[in-house]
């Protein structure tokens, strides 16, 4: 069988299933080096990964720094403020800049859809995806689909509810392309302005829209709490945060309406009270916590299999 | 090019070299509670559970010598010249190494590059107290100092040739052949 062969990480669309589940396996295995005494590994020894960040991450940023350095990568973290980029360079200037530098991996979070995607083709340093605008937050999707494997062991025959702005949310993207691929059935529900038109109609990753959660919840057996991203949503979208939290928060008297074995999830940061109800997030179906680990082992498994073999930074592997 | 197998080891010879192994280990004299073995995916894991079932077999003791997995694709000192990334298996190692007197088992000993790896990698997860090398085949062509401890067969190769190993848990098969690629005539 073939390993992995690409230089970057820009997308799940782009994936194949048998890649993803090339990542996902991986995931288990640095899961297992994470828990160990001594919590380092040598793969990565003497590269360098940039954490390129246009747009503001606490959490992402430190999972991805951890990961590099786990397997021993050198890593330096950019922000907006700390960029030349706030003096007009371009994002393509600063990276050719950082290559020259040799810098190895560029780990990307940019406001623009497409940024990482345009990023790739033009270094040769190896870029992973962070986020790029509404389009894609690969890596999110890949942690999640390891923790839903983790419970259920499977990917068919499971209902994943997706719950918010699945408009402005590159993770729902994400997370609808890998599930579809993996054989999941993906349900979204929201406000009907924060539902894109013409979702269902995709036929290559079909979705089921559903404008009630608790028409939705019942089928369950992973649900998907979005952050709501107040900073993204027009105002004319978004009523109040009291109404959304009333029709779409997720409290535990809707958690009862789901499946016994239905576990919750949340990208983070949590907005407590607003889309998840604080003793949601505490509770003994809350999987939040256990994501931020796989979120870890899932960014060192994509480090580790981007290859960087002279043929695959030519561009011909 | 057409390819020319040479029987090295049948079945039988297999379980000779293996029990040879496990009397040679125990002749060490030290105390079996320390003992424990660790196989190199994929085949030398396999070898090693033998081992572990011969020698448990032998001294009649009540519990099995542990057997640990190990993966060395992480510490491979080549990794940047392949032109693919290996899916990384598990490492499962259920015991502490520290204070055992461990086996390492492979099937084939060559240049000693995975072994290399290989001791890096029990070195990050612990400290035995001492490490034994055990390999069903040295076919010679070292590129690192390192010798074995324990050998099942001693076969002078040519660096064109390949020794391939088959067992009944992966192949449904145990033989050991050596593989040569003729011109055709």
């Amino acid at each position: 069988m073939k390993g992995f062969q690409r230089k970057d990480l820009v997308s799940i669309d782009s994936l194949s299933k048998d890649e993803i589940l090339m990542i996902l396996d991986t995931a288990d295995s640095m899961k297992q080096i994470l828990r160990r005494d001594r919590k380092k590994v040598p793969p990565l020894q003497g590269k360098t990964a940039v954490m390129l960040f246009i747009e503001a991450s606490t959490r992402t940023r430190t999972s991805f720094e951890l990961a590099a350095k786990r397997l021993s990568a050198d890593t330096i973290s950019l922000t907006p403020d700390a960029s030349s980029l706030t003096k007009g360079e371009t994002l393509f200037d600063t990276v050719k800049n950082l290559e020259a530098m040799q810098v190895d991996y560029v780990v990307l979070r940019h406001p623009q859809s497409g940024a990482a995607e345009r990023l790739a083709k033009q270094v040769d340093a190896s870029v992973v995806n962070a986020g790029d605008g509404w389009h894609e937050h690969p890596t999110q999707a890949l942690l999640d689909l390891m923790t839903i494997r983790e419970r259920f062991q499977k990917f068919d025959g499971l209902n994943v509810l997706i719950v918010g702005d699945i408009a402005h949310s590159r993770v729902a993207r994400s997370n609808i392309y890998g599930l579809n691929k993996l054989g999941a059935k993906v349900m979204v529900a929201g406000p009907g302005t924060l539902i894109p038109p013409g979702l269902t109609g995709d036929s290559e990753y079909p979705v089921e829209v559903y404008n009630r959660l608790e028409d939705a919840l019942p089928k369950a057996d992973v649900i998907m709490m979005l952050r709501i991203q107040l900073e993204r949503i027009g105002q004319s979208l978004f009523p109040s945060e009291g109404e959304y939290a009333r029709f779409f928060g997720l409290n535990a008297a809707r958690l009862k309406l789901a499946k016994n074995h239905a576990i919750v999830m949340h990208p983070g940061p949590v907005n407590r009270g607003l889309e998840i109800a604080s003793d949601v997030v505490d509770g003994s179906s809350s999987v939040i916590l256990p994501q931020v680990e796989n979120g870890v082992a899932t960014r060192m498994a994509v480090l580790y299999l981007l290859n960087r073999s002279p043929e695959a930074i030519r561009g011909d592997a | 090019m057409s390819e020319k197998r040479t029987l090295l080891l049948d079945e039988a010879g297999i379980k000779r070299a293996l029990t040879r192994i496990a009397h040679e280990i125990l002749e060490q004299g030290e105390d079996i509670r320390s003992l424990a073995f660790i196989g190199i995916r994929t085949r030398g894991v396999h070898l090693a559970r033998r081992l572990s079932r011969l020698i448990t077999e032998i001294k009649a003791i009540p519990d099995p010598v542990p057997v640990g997995e190990l993966d060395i694709t992480l510490y491979r000192d080549d990794l940047d010249t392949r032109s693919d990334r290996r899916v990384l298996q598990a490492t499962k190692v259920d015991f502490d190494v520290s204070g055992h007197r461990i086996v390492l088992v492979d099937d084939v000993l060559y240049t000693g590059r995975t072994i290399r790896a290989a001791l890096d990698a029990i070195t990050d997860l612990g400290r035995p107290r001492k490490i034994e090398l055990a390999v069903l085949v040295d076919r010679g062509h070292r590129e690192l100092p390192i010798r074995p401890d324990y050998v099942g067969r001693n076969q002078p190769t040519r660096k064109d040739e390949k020794v391939r190993l088959s067992l009944k848990e992966g192949e449904g098969v145990d033989q050991l052949d050596l593989v040569s690629q003729e011109a055709a005539s």
